[in-house]
């Protein structure tokens, strides 16, 4: 009787447990499938559209690619002998650029600092405003840095700050998103201790919370610095100073006066490599220790 | 532990805590004297004279608000009715606003007991409590008036130009012309266009009221109007906006696509031959140096402006930062899979396609996805230089230096559209990859 069950049961289970699987297999593959096919179309699609929509085709200009980077290495080369001068007569304009990131990325990370202890819970001083902070971090993090420059380069004229200001402004918000995520993971004990001894909340974020997301804060604040480097050289396109200024203006003479473009390319190239190298080689010191 | 032992910890410590100290103390110290380099390095005091007030207010009053323009051609005497003052804000032939009475006299009640009156022969009256009536006579090219010598700092007057600014409005009278600006809080015109047979009717009369426009339906005909708006030009902003998205979605996937095959050829597990490894590495670190500025410059010579160009710009940037991400992706992944896939006999590109993309597919989707919000930002800039999408709309508009309602609509459509962005990566991260803690 068992038997009978068991031999009858059995290889109807086995076929409907392979048909089962053939069929959700065949599904999975038909689904992705579809999706691969969607991608495909929107890319293929996407590319039209953007090639429609653009100046000059993209088969016309592939082989032109090289003409331009071309030109200018060519006269840069023809006037090598004054390439070190002309370095040397951008270098200040690259101070500012590298100052522009470094005074953004230290008030962003201080505005991230507050806007990540204020927007965590179990830290915020006002639970009941964590949304708030949240919702004003995600604000700053969405505006572009290339509209609050504009419209402060309307306000205050050309130069260092309204960059300044515009990348911080983003930086505060993209930093706060992050910081808050590690806030979340630290560990509550030390600031019950702190607040056992009727420590501020002040105190307790400074010698409670702060010590154990230092590292990673640094860290990110590294990685942030590198970023706004780039955004305060392409704010300076825009009419905010430094590098990206000088480039556009060098651009602007057109041929002849390439080599100061060349040297301007160098310049900003070589100052990216380096900060990311640098900081890329102390991040990874900082949060050596993390595994364990 | 011998006492000698004791005062030797003692006294390391108390070193350890010394150094930690000058550390607790000089960092700050440091950072104050750089911010006291920055504040003369970028000339603040300098600064804080050249800013100005005026125009950070003109900028946000106008952000929110619109002006009604009734000019009278003094040469003609004609007299227009304009929505900012633009040929396309025109009032219809026939038709003006309703704060502005009369056909000999012409008199504009600015509100709160202002007004204006357009006299014949060229002559203005203006009415303001508290002050006596002022009255302006054009002749030629100069202006006679009525006006004391010692003049409140609200009128400025010359023989050629007379300004009178009030809360209410403005008014500027010159030989040539006579102008009133009468302000309103709102964005204009933002639906329909005076010409527009829909203007001024709510959203219930257009819905279930009666036909507007004989030859069309008035959902149809609404849509259209609204859609075809030449003052908000809704159908161009639409547009934008799409080439923007479009832009880091072209450059964000193509780059993925670039970047995985060729991380395989950086990646240490995969690679065995060093030069080729080296050389890949350098290859993404150059194109990531180049950076995004550099790229736009050179392509943009290439493809002329557009989206195609910013989208290669950004495909080319982060092509080296994908190849860098998934190339480290690629060395962490765990060899127990690939030996499994191997063992029943997996040729290696079976092997990399069953052993190692299912083991990196979720770091890479999730890098991906966090690159397409990120860059649909970049694309808002790297269009303002090369030409395309809304970021060269919004420079376009804040380089008029008047279209401040049109800024602050491009801004809230460009805050919208990123955060738009960062949801839906989200949410599609969560769909693919399951929601991580």
């Amino acid at each position: 009787m068992l038997d009978a069950t068991l031999g009858g049961s059995t290889p109807i289970t086995v076929d409907s447990i392979q048909s089962s699987y053939t069929a959700q297999v065949k599904r999975r593959r038909l689904y992705g499938g579809l999706t691969l096919l969607i991608f495909v179309l929107l890319m293929v699609s996407g590319f039209n559209v953007a090639d429609d929509r653009n100046a000059g085709g993209f088969w016309d200009g592939l082989h032109q690619i090289g003409d331009y980077p071309a030109d200018v290495l060519s006269e840069a080369w023809e006037k090598r002998a004054e390439l070190p001068g002309l370095v040397a007569k951008y270098f200040p304009a690259l101070v500012e650029t590298i100052n522009i990131a470094a005074v953004s990325t230290l008030i962003g990370a201080l505005g991230g600092l507050f806007l990540s202890l204020l927007g965590t819970r179990g830290l915020a001083k006002w639970p009941r405003l964590i949304p708030l902070f949240r919702r004003i971090s995600d604000i700053m993090r969405a505006v572009p840095e290339i509209v609050i420059a504009l419209m402060l380069i309307f306000v205050m004229g050309g130069g260092p700050v309204p960059a300044m200001i515009a990348i911080a402004i983003h930086t505060a918000g993209a930093l706060g998103k992050m910081f808050s995520e590690v806030a979340e993971n630290a560990d509550l004990k030390p600031v019950e201790g702190l607040a056992s001894t009727g420590a501020t909340w002040s105190q307790r974020m400074l010698l409670g919370v702060l010590p154990q997301v230092a590292p990673n804060y640094v860290s990110y604040s590294l990685l942030r610095f590198e970023v706004n480097i780039r955004a305060s050289a392409i704010l300076g396109f825009v009419g905010a100073g430094g590098l990206g200024y000088e480039l556009r203006n060098a651009m602007a003479w057109g041929p002849g006066r390439f080599d100061e473009a060349a040297a301007i390319f160098i310049l900003l190239f070589g100052t990216i490599v380096f900060f990311d190298q640098i900081s890329s080689h102390y991040r990874n010191r900082l949060t050596e220790g993390q595994g364990q | 532990m011998t006492t000698a032992d004791l005062t030797l910890t003692k006294e390391h410590a108390a070193n350890l805590f010394r150094r930690k100290r000058l550390i607790g103390f000089s960092i700050p110290a440091v950072i104050a004297v750089y911010f006291i380099y920055i504040f003369f390095a970028f000339d603040l005091p300098g600064l804080a004279q050249r800013a100005s007030l005026e125009k950070a207010v003109t900028l946000f009053s106008d952000s929110w608000s619109h002006k009604v323009h009734v000019t009278r051609n003094n040469r003609t005497g004609e007299i227009d009715y304009a929505v900012e003052g633009e040929r396309k804000g025109r009032y219809p032939e026939g038709e003006r606003p309703d704060w502005v009475t009369g056909d000999e006299i012409i008199t504009i009640d600015l509100g709160a007991d202002h007004i204006v009156r357009y006299l014949p022969n060229n002559r203005t009256e203006v009415e303001i409590p508290g002050f006596p009536m002022i009255e302006v006579q054009a002749e030629g090219r100069s202006l006679t008036t009525n006006l004391p010598a010692d003049l409140p700092d609200w009128i400025s007057a010359s023989k050629r130009r007379i300004g009178i600014t009030t809360p209410e409005g403005r008014i500027t009278l010159t030989g040539a012309r006579t102008e009133v600006f009468n302000y309103f809080p709102g964005w204009e015109l933002f639906w329909f266009t005076l010409d527009s047979p829909y203007h001024g009717h709510g959203v219930t009369e257009i819905l279930f009221g009666e036909q507007l426009d004989p030859s069309r339906s008035n959902v149809a005909g609404a849509v259209t109007d609204w859609w075809n708006n030449k003052m908000w030009r809704h159908r161009d902003v639409a547009w934008a906006i799409g080439e923007t998205i479009l832009m880091a979605f072209l450059g964000t996937m193509g780059a993925a696509m670039l970047a995985l095959p060729l991380a395989f050829v950086a990646a240490k597990r995969f690679s065995p031959i060093m030069v080729v490894r080296a050389a890949t590495r350098r290859v993404f670190d150059f194109v990531r140096g180049v950076d995004a500025l550099i790229w736009t410059v050179v392509l943009a010579r290439a493809f002329g402006p557009g989206p195609l160009t910013g989208a290669l710009a950004i495909l080319i940037t982060d092509t080296g930062t994908f190849g860098k991400i998934f190339s480290e992706a690629l060395e962490n992944v765990d060899q127990k899979q690939i030996e499994g896939v191997t063992s029943t006999g997996a040729k290696p590109l079976q092997r990399y396609r069953f052993g190692v993309i299912p083991q990196v597919v979720p770091v890479l989707l999730a890098q991906i996805l966090y690159f397409l919000e990120s860059n649909t930002r970049s694309a808002t800039i790297i269009g303002a230089i090369t030409g395309g999408g809304i970021g060269l709309m919004l420079t376009q508009a804040i380089q008029t230096q008047k279209d401040w309602e049109e800024v602050a609509y491009y801004i809230v459509l460009v805050i919208a559209m990123v955060m738009f962005m960062d949801w839906f990566s989200g949410w599609l991260r969560a769909k693919l990859i399951g929601r991580k803690d």
